[in-house]
């Protein structure tokens, strides 16, 4: 099995940097799930490995050879499009075995190959179909069992679940990580969904502009953000964040909430009234009294989904704070609620959105 | 509902009466005349002087295989002609493409009379540009405009330079539909640039060939301007006398409005057949 490396990558489109020398290395058989917010580099990554994009600096490396040079039908990587880039004349199986039969692949070992893909993705009884004729999940498992064919050792997949519908999403997101384990290949998958990053993913690498935000397994990333902006990407609902200022000593005052305070226990807190922000996950708010500080707020939109409820609400200052209360399946728009922030489970960031706690 | 439908034929009136004048009053008119013996007033009822004479009449059937040389060696060269300048215009290697583009397209904005007079003097036989450029690279001259195999060459040359670009934009047009994604897939599919043109590019843009192939069928079945002016009325001896000529010399020179009503129902049922041929072997299979 092969992994990928990536050295100080870096891409130039004209006098414009896109991609500010971004390393880090892809274990064999690993899922690496790369993600983050639209023009973050994701996808210019993903198409710099494919060999697809050229690259304006550093290496990339493929099962420990460096392929800056190298073919992109020679690099060992498959890639799976968002469009599914199907050819449209061509039934499911010429789809399929169009690649091989371009390169004189013999034609049993191609119909050996072809019919495992169609098993896998239990695509037989549309061989004979032509993607006009699908819909658009079964059109993204042709271009998947396209990438299957080639029996490539790294897949590439660029969102390729963003243009189905809820539904289908979910249902391809198992699928793909059933292919995961059945195969064992290595995969790197680009999404702007932190849904689909947090399911799937082995590893996600968070980018922004660019440049890599924090990498990591999901849990980790999401009990453990480097900074603000991981903390507030990574998990649905976001994080709440709160305007805070420091009072010396870990004791921060929360300007925006009536001037009530939190005390957290930092190691080297920061000065007496620089800026800092407060983070809570919605689920992680306590009864008020329970916690450090107490919020009172008033309920804008309250979303009952059974098992649980989330309360869109404001402070008093007009601070948009999302809470997950099980307890409140009551609850309604313009009710008031106080809940309280616990010290255990509050983040704290500094004004440049650094972690600090 | 009944009287918003009568304001709208109300509105049409105008258009609709213009049209059956001129479109339709002269499609039945002609066809009635097609049987009529209209050399000398009072019209007589006399097919054999018209349909009769068609296929036993030298000049017609010498003007029908003059048509069907323009359409089986003309036409399938300037669509190959336009399919690669369409590919050329689209590449992103070409500097300039939105001038290019117009500037390919610009033949057919050009009058005929002054396009067909410009051929006209380039192919002249002792002054030509094209003579004096053979001459200076030791090739012999030719006299274009009375050997008659020249003279089809000139013909087939004019019409390719100003209808070429014009097919060049239609498969342009029909290029840029086809998405880049499924090319970058071919690429790592290990695909030649080559072979995905055969294999991706031609397939893809069939429809759009197809009717650029219509579209010529029926411009040659009334190809008109090009051998009147720029080949003499048709020749050498009607050597490029076109259907379309052979029509207007009938019509309009004689003056036998019933044999040329004939012939123009003539032309039409061969542009009708050929182009239904083209979309039946042409279609999708499903």
């Amino acid at each position: 099995m092969t992994g990928v490396t990536l050295r100080n990558v870096r891409k130039q489109f004209g006098s414009l940097q896109t991609i500010h020398g971004v390393s880090f290395d892809v274990e064999p058989g690993e899922f690496v799930v790369f993600v983050g917010p639209s023009g973050c580099g994701k996808s210019t990554l993903l198409r710099m490995i494919a060999g697809l994009e050229d690259i304006s600096g550093g290496e990339i490396g493929i099962g420990g050879r460096v392929v800056n040079e190298v073919e992109p039908a020679d690099r060992g990587t498959a890639m799976v499009f968002q469009t599914y880039a199907l050819y449209p004349h061509m039934t499911v199986a010429e789809n399929l075995s169009f690649g091989l039969r371009m390169n004189k692949n013999p034609q049993a070992d191609t119909e050996r190959r072809v019919a495992e893909a169609a098993r896998i993705l239990q695509i037989e009884p549309l061989l004979t179909r032509k993607p006009k004729a699908l819909s658009g999940g079964q059109r993204q498992r042709v271009a998947i069992g396209r990438a299957i064919v080639r029996e490539p050792q790294v897949f590439l997949f660029d969102e390729p679940l963003s243009n189905l519908d809820a539904e289908l999403r979910v249902q391809m997101r198992v699928e793909i990580s059933r292919l995961h384990s059945e195969l064992g290949a290595t995969m790197i998958y680009v999404t702007h969904d932190q849904t689909e990053a947090m399911t799937m993913a082995d590893r996600i690498v968070v980018l922004r502009a660019g440049r890599i935000e924090q990498i990591g397994a999901p849990l980790e990333l999401y009990d453990n953000p480097a900074n603000q902006f991981v903390a507030g990407f990574i998990g649905s609902p976001r994080m709440n964040f709160f305007a805070a200022e420091s009072q010396g000593g870990g004791r921060f005052r929360l300007p925006q909430q009536g001037g009530a305070e939190i005390a957290l226990s930092l190691t080297s807190p920061p000065a007496p009234g620089a800026m800092a922000v407060v983070g809570v996950r919605p689920e992680h708010f306590v009864e008020a009294g329970a916690g450090a500080c107490d919020l009172s707020l008033t309920v804008d939109v309250a979303e009952h989904l059974g098992a649980t409820s989330y309360l869109y609400a404001n402070t008093k200052a007009g601070e948009p704070v999302v809470a997950q209360r099980a307890a409140a399946r009551e609850a309604s728009a313009g009710d008031r609620i106080s809940v309280a922030i616990p010290s255990d489970r509050a983040l704290a960031f500094a004004a440049d959105g650094a972690r600090i706690y | 509902m009944r009287r918003k439908t009568g304001t709208a034929y109300g509105f049409l009136s105008p258009y609709l009466l213009v049209f059956a004048i001129f479109w339709i009053w002269p499609i039945f008119y002609s066809f009635w005349l097609s049987f009529l013996n209209t050399r000398q007033p009072p019209y007589t009822f006399r097919p054999d002087m018209t349909w009769g004479r068609l296929f036993q009449d030298a000049a017609f059937l010498n003007a029908m295989k003059n048509t069907f040389i323009v359409l089986l060696v003309q036409v399938p060269l300037m669509i190959a002609l336009a399919t690669l300048m369409a590919v050329l215009l689209n590449s992103r290697l070409l500097k300039a493409r939105g001038l290019m583009r117009f500037a390919f397209f610009a033949p057919v904005v050009v009058g005929e009379v002054a396009y067909a007079a410009v051929f006209r003097l380039m192919f002249t036989a002792e002054r030509g540009v094209v003579n004096k450029t053979l001459e200076s690279i030791g090739l012999p001259q030719v006299d274009w405009f009375s050997n008659p195999t020249a003279a089809m060459a000139v013909l087939m040359m004019a019409v390719t330079w100003r209808w070429a670009g014009y097919n060049a934009i239609l498969i342009l047009s029909g290029l840029q539909s086809i998405p880049d994604d499924v090319y970058e897939a071919a690429t790592l599919d290990r695909v030649s640039p080559v072979r995905q043109f055969f294999h991706i590019t031609l397939p893809l843009l069939k429809p759009v060939i197809l009717f650029c192939i219509i579209l010529s069928i029926i411009g040659t079945m009334q190809l008109f301007s090009e051998p009147f002016l720029i080949t003499n009325r048709g020749g050498p001896a009607g050597a490029t006398e076109t259907l379309g000529l052979f029509l207007y010399r009938q019509g309009f020179t004689s003056l036998n409005f019933g044999y040329a009503s004939a012939i123009a129902y003539t032309i039409a049922a061969i542009a009708v057949a050929i182009a239904g041929l083209n979309l039946l072997f042409g279609r999708e299979k499903a």
